[in-house]
């Protein structure tokens, strides 16, 4: 018998590493339930779940809305463009109105740092961030360490390097404190502008040029560039971010034997990454998104019904 | 702890047990063709893994053996504040049309095979599902029978049977914890 130490997935940043391990290792056996022929359990039934989606999404909400209807549970989808968002309702009172119609969990993407702690204080259901503006994404950084794990079969020791930007990116940020968590070897690159202040305290190797960064490698992790964050110039053009930073064939060479490409996706082919890489047998972008499956599922799982926080 | 007097299977009975609940599957059944073998994890799976080797001994034919994690089709879930571990289930074979032998180490409640009859539904449609099991302690809350029987020990509710085996726990056995001795 085990249980997770916290009734919410918030972030990694305080994630116990027991924690990490029990849900990795529960996402071993949803995989398994994901190859059936018929790919449901009744698990969740009778579990409401309310996906609340104030950023848009395809891949993170559809494998959520996937990974709910897999465990039977019922599923209510909320994205800000057809609701009374836009006649002026608060989150507050949104999310409790939802809750007013017997929610047991919620999914909640929202472009705000701490949305998802916020709603922690204001609906008893089980709160699972799915990306909170530039903080966390901790289902992706899990199924990230899912998909490393699967190959590798450790996390402890690899040497990992997250690409791109690191200020803004909150894939970046939940896999550097999951992957330190695991005892990883991480390193970040991205263009000094795109570094934040005092990156330093991360207390990992952090490089401004790529092919620095490429030597003795296992796992490359590319950010896409959020061109919808780029408003401020904070690199001068596309081209040259893709001269400095892009990934391409000629700079894999630096890289350990049975190395692995990762993006979380949506890729821009041909600027954080050439389609020759993302294509080539070393990547496992597509993985990654069947991983995302059951990661999904086994975090669901794990904190569907909980009442109360471990004493 | 000693389990002392309440030893109530030792390791010859328990072999004993298991050779003659195979020759029972394969008397019922005809002989091995038509079978597999899905133990529910984790001492139905040893079993399920002994039981499959007995035939072949007495048989010559392989059966399939498949392993079944039963959690994610429990029905306490939710009112229990710790959750099982789930293990993987391990079915890589087809089950239609074949006489799938269900194992399990103890039947008490029957909420267990309920839970594993639901799975096994979702897997396919087989030709019979039939259940053994090493011990039927009683106490049962649905309509649910073993067809093959190692050993009925009648219990109090609260007792517990624990059944030991070689490769998990060093040694074969089964005994009882009375409830009013493990309070005392």
């Amino acid at each position: 018998m085990s249980q997770l130490s916290s009734r919410h997935l918030l972030g990694l940043e305080s994630t116990p590493k027991s924690d990490i391990s029990l849900i990795l290792d529960t996402a071993e056996t949803f995989s398994e339930v994901i190859e059936r022929k018929i790919k449901k359990v009744p698990t969740l039934r009778g579990i409401t779940i309310v996906n609340l989606f104030y950023e848009p999404s395809t891949r993170t909400r559809i494998s959520f809305e996937l990974a709910e209807k897999r465990l039977s549970a019922d599923t209510v989808n909320f994205s800000t463009s057809t609701s009374s968002v836009k006649k002026g309702e608060s989150l507050r009172d949104t999310v409790q109105n939802i809750e007013a119609m017997k929610i047991d969990m919620a999914v909640v993407r929202h472009s705000s740092p701490g949305a998802p702690y916020f709603l922690t204080n204001c609906m008893e259901a089980n709160i699972i961030n799915a990306g909170d503006g530039s903080h966390e994404h901790p289902t992706q950084a899990l199924l990230d360490m899912f998909t490393m794990r699967k190959k590798y079969g450790r996390l402890k020791g690899l040497r990992v390097l997250l690409v791109g930007d690191v200020k803004h990116s909150r894939v970046i940020r939940s896999n550097l404190w999951g992957l330190q968590t695991m005892g990883a070897d991480v390193a970040l690159c991205g263009p000094s502008t795109l570094l934040p202040r005092e990156v330093e305290r991360f207390g990992c190797d952090v490089y401004t040029n790529l092919d620095e960064a490429l030597e003795g490698v296992d796992v490359v992790n590319v950010m896409r560039i959020q061109l919808e964050r780029q408003q401020a110039g904070l690199f001068p053009s596309q081209r040259e971010y893709t001269n400095l930073f892009g990934l391409t064939k000629d700079r894999l060479k630096r890289l350990n034997k049975n190395f692995t490409i990762m993006h979380p996706g949506p890729i821009n082919r041909g600027v954080e990454i050439s389609s020759e890489v993302a294509d080539s047998k070393n990547s496992v972008i597509l993985e990654q998104v069947t991983n995302g499956q059951s990661v999904r599922m086994a975090v669901l799982y794990l904190l569907s019904g909980r009442k109360e926080e471990l004493a | 702890m000693t389990p002392g007097p309440n030893i109530i299977l030792s390791d010859k009975k328990i072999s004993r047990a298991l050779t003659r609940i195979s020759h029972e599957i394969l008397e019922r059944n005809s002989g091995a063709e038509s079978l597999v073998i899905i133990g529910i994890l984790t001492r139905g799976a040893i079993l399920a893994k002994r039981i499959a080797a007995t035939i072949k001994e007495l048989e010559g034919v392989e059966v399939p053996v498949g392993l079944m994690d039963i959690s994610l089709y429990r029905d306490d879930v939710h009112s229990k504040l710790e959750q099982p571990i789930v293990q993987r289930t391990d079915i890589l074979f087809e089950i239609r049309d074949k006489n799938v032998i269900l194992i399990d180490d103890v039947l008490y409640t029957g909420r267990t095979v309920r839970a594993a009859l639901d799975q096994m539904v979702d897997f396919g449609r087989a030709r019979t599902i039939q259940l053994a099991v090493l011990v039927d302690r009683g106490h049962k809350e649905l309509p649910i029978r073993a067809d093959y029987v190692g050993a009925n020990i009648p219990t109090a509710m609260d007792d517990q049977v624990v059944v030991n085996v070689t490769e998990l726990d060093g040694k074969d056995e089964v005994y009882v914890e009375i409830a009013n001795e493990r309070n005392r």
